[in-house]
Parts: C-alpha cells; sequence; structure tokens
C-alpha cells in the first residue's frame, strides 16, 4: 500500500449533506480513517438528494452522497439515546478528530458538547462547522445553502455584470459556498492536528460558514470599510473582455496586463477599429468597456470556443472557456492528468468522479473505497473496533439505536 | 505557541489566488518571506491596479488583505547572485510556494530537483491554472476564465441569461485548497521527516466545487446548465426584492411546517391553503407564481426587517448581504469579522479575519502587508548571517533589488 499524508489520523464525522462530509472527505482521501456516523434509517439527506443513478431515487444511489463520503467508513448511530451516545463516547475515546455540523448547543445539551468530549479524551480536536458560527446575535438562524451564500456577500455580487442590476442575486454553482466551507474547516482542522502532534494539545474550532466564504471574498468585502464603496454586481471582474458569446457558445478572456492589449490586436488581425484613440490607453479601454465589447463579440461570433481557446492562448492571450461538465469529463487535459477516477460503488457499478487538484510526489492522493451504504460497517466498527456482542447489535437495531 | 510557529515559508507567488495559499498558513502563525522583485512586481503593486480598482488606496488594500502576516525581500532572479540568495533562504525554509507558470523555476534554476538536493526535506507546492502536465500546462488564465474553466459559470445564471463571469474568489477558493495540501504535506513530514513535490492544478480546485454537477453527467449523461436560484428539491427558494435599493432577502423553504409558518407571518390566509401549494412537490412545479406573491409581500419591509420576522417562526431568511451591511451587522461586530491593521501608507486598513475561531491557538491578523523590501535586514542579515556592507553591495548592484 502506498504512503498516504494522514495515514493513522483518526477522525469521525457526525454530518450531513455538503460542508462537513466534504471536510472528512478531503482528510479521508489523504488517507485518514474516517468513520462517517448517521441517523439510523433514514441516514444523511445528501442520500435523498439528486442527481439520482439513472434518475431512480435510493439512498445509495445519490451522485451529491455518493462524491462527498469516498473513503469513509460508515456506521448508523442514534446518539441521543443512552447507548447510542455509549458507544459514540467509546468511539471519541479512540480519536483525533470529530467534525460536527449540529446547531450550536445541540451536542452540549445531549451530554456531547467539546468540555465533556475533552474530559474524555483531552487531545481530542472538535470541529462544529455552523451558518453563522458558536456565537453572536446570529447563532441560532436557520440558513440553508442559499441563504448562507447570501448572507457572505459573494451572492449579492452574483451574477456580475450590469445587465444583471434589478434581476435578483444568485447563488454560485448548487453547494459552491456548502464547499467552501467545508474546505476552510479541513484548513483549520489540519492546523489543528499539526499542533496537536507537536505539543499533545486538542481544542475545538468554530467554523461559520458566513465567515469562510466572506474570507474568499477578502478583497471585496472590505472596501466600503476602507474606501467607502460597495461593491455591487454591475462592477464586473474584468474591465471588457470576460464572457462573452462566440458562434457556438461562450468564450471567455481576460488582458490584465497592458502588454495583452497589443497581443489581442494582433490575433484580430489588427482590425481598424482597434486604432481609435478611445482604446488606446488602459484606463480608456477601462473606460470604454461596453463599446469595446461589442466590437470584440463582432468578431469573436466567426469562431469557435474552442479555436479560441486554444488559439488564443497559443497568441499568449488568457482565453479560456466556457466549459460544461461534459466537456469536462472529456477534456483531454484532464484525461492526460488522470483527473476523473473510476470508482466501483455496489449500486452504481463503476463512475467516473472529479479527482484532487493536487498531486504529491510521496503521498498519493486516492480514493481508498466508495462511500458506504447506509449501516455498512456496524458489524467492522461495533463488533470487531468496540468488542460489542452481535447479539447486542440486533438488539440496538430493533431500538432503532442503530 | 501558535499552530505552525517556526514553520518558515518561502513565498514566490503573486496575484491572488498564490498569495492566499501563504495568507492561510501565515493566518496559523507560519513565518511567511514574500521573494519579490522590482524587476516583476506583483501585479497589486503596480500602477494598472489603482486604475482597475479605482484608486491607489484600493490596490494597497487589495494587497494588504492577501498579505497580512507576510515578511518582504527584495531579490533579482534575473541574477546569478540573487538565484543563489534564494536558494539559501530555501535552504533554511520548511516549505517554497511559487504560481509561476509551469517550468519557470526551473529555468531560473530553483526546480524541485535543485532545491530538494539544498534541503531534502522541503516540501514544494507549486500552483498554476492548469497544473504542470498536460496539453494545456503552459496555458494562462486568471479568477475571470477559472469559474467558465473549471465549470461553474456554466451552471451560474438565469435561465436566459450568459454564464456568470468569476471574481477574485475564484482565485481564493484554488489557494485555500492548495494550503490544505500544505498543511497535509507538513504533517506527513512532522510523522516520518519526508518533504515531497506537489503539482496544483486552479481550475480543477473549482471543478472539485461542483462533484454532484459532474456526477449527474456521468451516471446520466445530464448537462445541467443554468437556473438561477432553483433548488432541486427546495421550493420557494429564491431571493427576493425589499424596501430600498437593490435590497435582497433569500428564503428558502424545506418543508411544510416552514411553508405555514412563511405563510402566516405573511398574512396570506387564503392562498397559503391553495391546494396548488399544499405540498412541497406542487410548490415546486409553481414556484414562479409562488415567487410573484412572495416579492409583492417583501418589498414592504427592509432585508433585516425581513430577517427578523422570519428567523422569529422558524423560517431561513437571510439578507442578501452587500459589504456595508456586514462591516456594520451586529452579529460580525461581535464576532469580530473584520480587524484593523496599521498599513505603512495608507494607514488604518480593516481586513477580513482570519475565518476559524481557535479555542487554544486563536488565529490573527497580527500585521498589515509588508513594504516591498521591508524585511531584507532581517531576512539577509539576522536569518543568513550576512554582513551589512554585503547587504549594501547586493543592493547597489541591484541584486536585492
Amino acid at each position: 500500500m502506498p504512503k498516504s499524508a494522514l495515514g493513522g489520523v483518526k477522525a469521525l464525522e457526525l454530518c450531513q449533506m455538503v460542508a462537513g462530509p466534504y471536510c472528512t472527505k478531503l482528510m479521508g482521501d489523504l488517507g485518514a480513517k474516517v468513520v462517517k456516523i448517521e441517523p439510523p434509517r433514514c441516514g444523511d439527506i445528501a442520500r435523498r438528494s439528486p442527481p439520482f443513478f439513472h434518475d431512480t431515487p435510493d439512498v445509495e444511489g445519490s451522485g451529491l452522497f455518493l462524491y462527498l463520503n469516498t473513503s469513509k467508513l460508515g456506521v448508523t448511530l442514534d446518539v441521543t439515546k443512552s447507548t447510542g451516545k455509549s458507544i459514540f463516547i467509546d468511539l471519541v475515546k479512540d480519536a483525533d478528530i470529530l467534525v460536527e455540523d449540529n446547531p450550536p448547543g445541540w451536542m452540549a445539551e445531549h451530554g456531547l458538547g467539546y468540555d465533556d468530549l475533552k474530559a474524555i479524551n483531552p487531545g481530542l480536536i472538535m470541529t462544529s462547522i455552523t451558518p453563522f458560527g458558536q456565537t453572536g446575535p446570529y447563532r441560532d438562524y436557520k440558513a440553508h445553502s442559499l441563504n448562507v451564500f447570501q448572507g457572505s456577500g459573494e451572492g449579492y455580487l452574483t451574477p456580475g455584470g450590469p445587465e444583471n442590476m434589478g434581476r435578483p442575486p444568485l447563488r454560485l454553482g448548487t453547494f459552491v459556498g456548502e464547499y467552501d466551507s467545508g474546505m476552510n474547516a479541513a484548513n483549520a482542522t489540519l492546523g489543528a492536528l499539526f499542533h496537536k502532534k507537536r505539543t499533545g494539545t486538542g481544542q475545538w474550532i468554530d467554523i461559520s460558514k458566513q465567515e469562510a466564504i466572506m474570507s474568499l471574498n477578502r478583497l471585496d468585502m472590505a472596501r466600503f470599510a476602507n474606501e467607502g464603496e460597495v461593491i455591487t454586481r454591475a462592477r464586473l471582474g474584468a474591465p471588457y473582455g470576460g464572457v462573452l458569446p462566440c458562434k457556438d457558445g461562450y468564450t471567455v478572456f481576460i488582458t490584465w496586463e497592458a502588454e495583452q492589449w497589443d497581443k489581442l490586436v494582433h490575433f484580430m488581425g489588427d482590425p481598424e477599429w482597434a486604432r481609435d484613440e478611445m482604446f488606446q490607453d488602459y484606463a480608456d479601454r477601462y473606460r470604454y468597456g461596453e463599446v469595446l465589447n461589442a466590437l470584440l463579440t463582432e468578431w469573436l461570433m466567426n469562431y469557435t470556443k474552442e479555436e479560441l481557446y486554444h488559439r488564443g492562448q497559443e497568441a499568449g492571450i488568457a482565453f479560456g472557456m466556457v466549459f460544461t461538465s461534459k466537456d469536462l469529463v472529456e477534456s483531454e487535459h484532464l484525461k492526460a492528468r488522470e483527473f476523473f477516477v473510476d470508482v466501483d460503488h455496489p449500486r452504481t457499478g463503476t463512475l467516473k468522479y472529479p479527482g484532487a487538484p493536487y498531486k504529491f510526489s510521496e503521498t498519493p492522493w486516492c480514493i481508498v473505497r466508495p462511500a458506504p451504504t447506509l449501516g455498512e460497517h456496524n458489524e467492522d466498527i461495533f463488533v470487531k473496533r468496540l468488542g460489542r456482542s452481535k447479539q447486542e447489535i440486533v438488539k440496538l437495531y430493533e431500538a432503532g439505536v442503530i | 505557541m501558535n499552530m505552525l510557529e517556526g514553520i518558515r515559508i518561502i513565498d514566490f507567488t503573486r496575484y491572488a489566488a498564490g498569495p492566499q495559499i501563504t495568507l492561510t498558513l501565515a493566518f496559523m502563525g507560519a513565518e511567511v518571506i514574500r521573494v519579490e522583485s522590482n524587476v516583476e512586481l506583483d501585479h497589486f503593486r503596480r500602477p494598472e491596479s489603482a486604475v482597475s480598482y479605482g484608486s491607489q488606496r484600493a490596490a494597497s488594500d487589495s494587497f494588504n488583505t492577501l498579505n497580512l502576516n507576510k515578511l518582504s525581500v527584495t531579490i533579482n532572479l534575473k541574477t546569478g547572485e540573487g538565484v543563489e540568495l534564494a536558494k539559501r533562504l530555501v535552504s533554511i525554509g520548511d516549505v517554497v510556494v511559487d504560481n509561476f507558470r509551469p517550468g519557470v523555476m526551473d529555468r531560473l534554476g530553483l526546480g524541485y530537483d535543485v532545491l530538494k538536493k539544498i534541503n531534502p526535506d522541503i516540501i514544494m507546492l507549486s500552483a498554476s491554472s492548469h497544473g504542470s502536465v498536460g496539453p494545456e500546462r503552459s496555458y494562462s488564465a486568471y479568477a475571470v476564465t477559472f469559474g467558465p474553466l473549471g465549470g461553474v459559470s456554466h451552471v451560474t445564471g438565469y435561465e436566459d441569461g450568459k454564464p456568470a463571469v468569476t471574481r477574485a474568489s475564484a482565485d481564493l477558493r484554488p489557494g485555500t485548497t492548495a494550503a490544505f495540501a500544505i498543511l497535509a504535506a507538513l504533517i506527513h513530514r512532522q510523522d516520518t521527516g519526508e518533504g515531497q513535490f506537489i503539482d496544483f492544478s486552479a481550475r480543477e480546485a473549482i471543478t472539485c466545487g461542483i462533484g454532484e454537477i459532474i456526477m449527474d453527467y456521468t451516471m446520466n449523461g445530464r448537462v445541467r446548465g443554468r437556473r438561477g436560484n432553483r433548488d432541486d428539491v427546495m421550493a420557494p427558494h429564491n431571493c427576493y426584492r425589499c424596501k430600498g435599493d437593490d435590497k435582497w432577502i433569500s428564503i428558502a423553504i424545506s418543508n411544510n411546517d416552514e411553508w405555514r409558518a412563511l405563510t402566516s407571518a405573511m398574512g396570506s390566509s387564503e392562498w397559503a391553503f391553495d391546494e396548488r401549494f399544499a405540498d412541497q412537490y406542487v410548490r415546486w412545479q409553481y414556484q414562479d407564481e409562488i415567487d410573484r406573491l412572495i416579492e409583492a409581500w417583501t418589498i414592504n419591509y427592509t432585508d433585516y426587517e425581513l430577517m427578523e420576522m422570519l428567523q422569529e417562526v422558524g423560517v431561513a431568511a437571510v439578507p442578501s448581504f452587500d459589504s456595508e451591511e456586514l462591516f456594520t451587522d451586529p452579529h460580525c461586530r461581535e464576532r469580530q469579522c473584520y480587524v484593523p491593521t496599521e498599513h505603512y501608507e495608507e494607514g488604518e486598513l480593516y481586513a477580513v479575519a482570519p475565518p476559524w475561531k481557535f479555542s487554544e491557538t486563536p488565529a490573527v491578523a497580527a500585521s498589515a502587508a509588508p513594504q516591498l523590501g521591508e524585511h531584507n535586514g532581517y531576512v539577509f542579515g539576522d536569518l543568513l548571517g550576512m554582513p551589512q556592507d554585503e547587504i549594501r553591495r547586493l543592493a547597489d548592484e541591484y541584486v536585492l533589488y
């Protein structure tokens, strides 16, 4: 078995949907031993969320769940019942990390707050992920992924472009803000783990999804505080260029550096209009962005997105293209990088999943196992690891504890 | 003791995605030494930045927020002596990070193979747009193109609109992801003493955030497009106009209890019990009509009034906060989401605080971004033990430049 970066790290997950499960997936795919704890019978809500394999609703067929729960063992356990709680505590005794996403105060109400668990395992790192954090006036506010994203400041800026003023702010992708929150929590958890390895000290980490997303927008979020300017959707990320229509869809490009403009003009075959005085200076091109975009579009409409992407790059300009999911899976570049990986799951057979954006020379990233079926590892964990008897497991199942 | 105390990062990054990697580690207490040069300034230190950001103060603000807690030295890597100095820095470092195009560090004589000989357990992460292998490895990209390249733009926008342009956050998402890879490599080195090289691709980091959209294609052959704020399951699920200029509230209803709570808050009993809206499925089908009814109500209240009124009855309602609301918001105030820093030219500049609250090792924005070359004396004199007249000679000869 190849070396793994987080081999030997033991993590527990008491989370649902996207943010918490993504946090532990990131660790599991680097070798951490993650045990996912789901509510008995219904499991993680993500199991009931689309897309479903062959559009057939099934707790084992959700693409969202399958993607977010690779490399984990899965058990079912109701930690609010007294036997469930004592099993959970047995698991905590032996863990380095617990990631949970229950509402603030919920764990403590059930005798499972950080102070309770620290008494059992002083080196425990407990990462709590909630929409607004554990403190502050909004800590108990309810927020689904749309609400979290809008509450973070990035929703107000999405989608960018003056033509979108007057229409409602949108979310990015489906759950991008939730993935962000999980990633942010994973960073904090690994920072704390490094500290624990050097000092033996565990700690409690309070992750607010709102703050995680705000932090990614740090370039826009303090502009009011410092310059008195409230950035709106009218302000694009590009002075000119950006996403523009072309022959078969949309292209995208940007000329950040002053000298890239000359390359663009050359690429277009030095059109007459580009010599106009209003486009000679960086600041002027910025000012006349709309006029410029209309002229550019006329030219872009002659070419396909693939042509513009590759030929534009050859000409030294940062062209991209608007990739669909199909374009991504079929991309020759991503194939050469082996970005998509095959994962074999009992319900779906082998499917391609997105991989990871990092390639380690010594400790390769790898999906160790497919997402667990509901309660798949109850026997492995409760009987083999914790030494409970098989008869007891049956009783616990009947009682709705597992 | 800070989490990453004693960890020294030699930082060759510029723009936003790279500096976000080392900012994350600097917030955790690592000593980050930015290797900069007048020969090729970081974009945010250039005059064009003041143009595109509207003012010098805004450009300084942008640089500041990405480079808090860091040190800066100037080394001209186009000189042989400069490259040797960079190697000496690497010899006392733990991690090297760059975001040049693939091959540039090798051409400078600072490739992983060379650095590994100087410092066998060094961790090196090279972040690029497309990664260091593959046919598009030499292609360039920026935040505006990362969203389209990563697949997120195609699924962001109105049904009748064009794909969304992505903003600076499309740089910072990959940056945050790359920091995760470095932290994992540091843990591995702590356990085994072994360093390594990490090839990082920013566009792939964006694709990782749309896993379910990729899975819909690989499972069902379905290519998802743009559909505004529509959810697969929840309805209503949108942003609604409120009283004021460009003010909006997001409302998401996931079950019948929340629906009843919303309609009773709206005082609209007549259609709340309309057969057509009786369960989640029919609400989903009639959501456009429901959206119009909700907006006719929300327009009479401010976003804050609506949030308080609806949260009170258990409805997920949160304003689409703008940066003024966030800065003055009581919740953000109490959690100190913004922290003041003292910038060398601009005076007080607020920055978004580190996004984690640790019980034992608080992450802080301890200092503003450095002035160009501000720490030449400390780094070359104190850390590398070079005599003052040597440092002066190298400055005079445009090596420390």
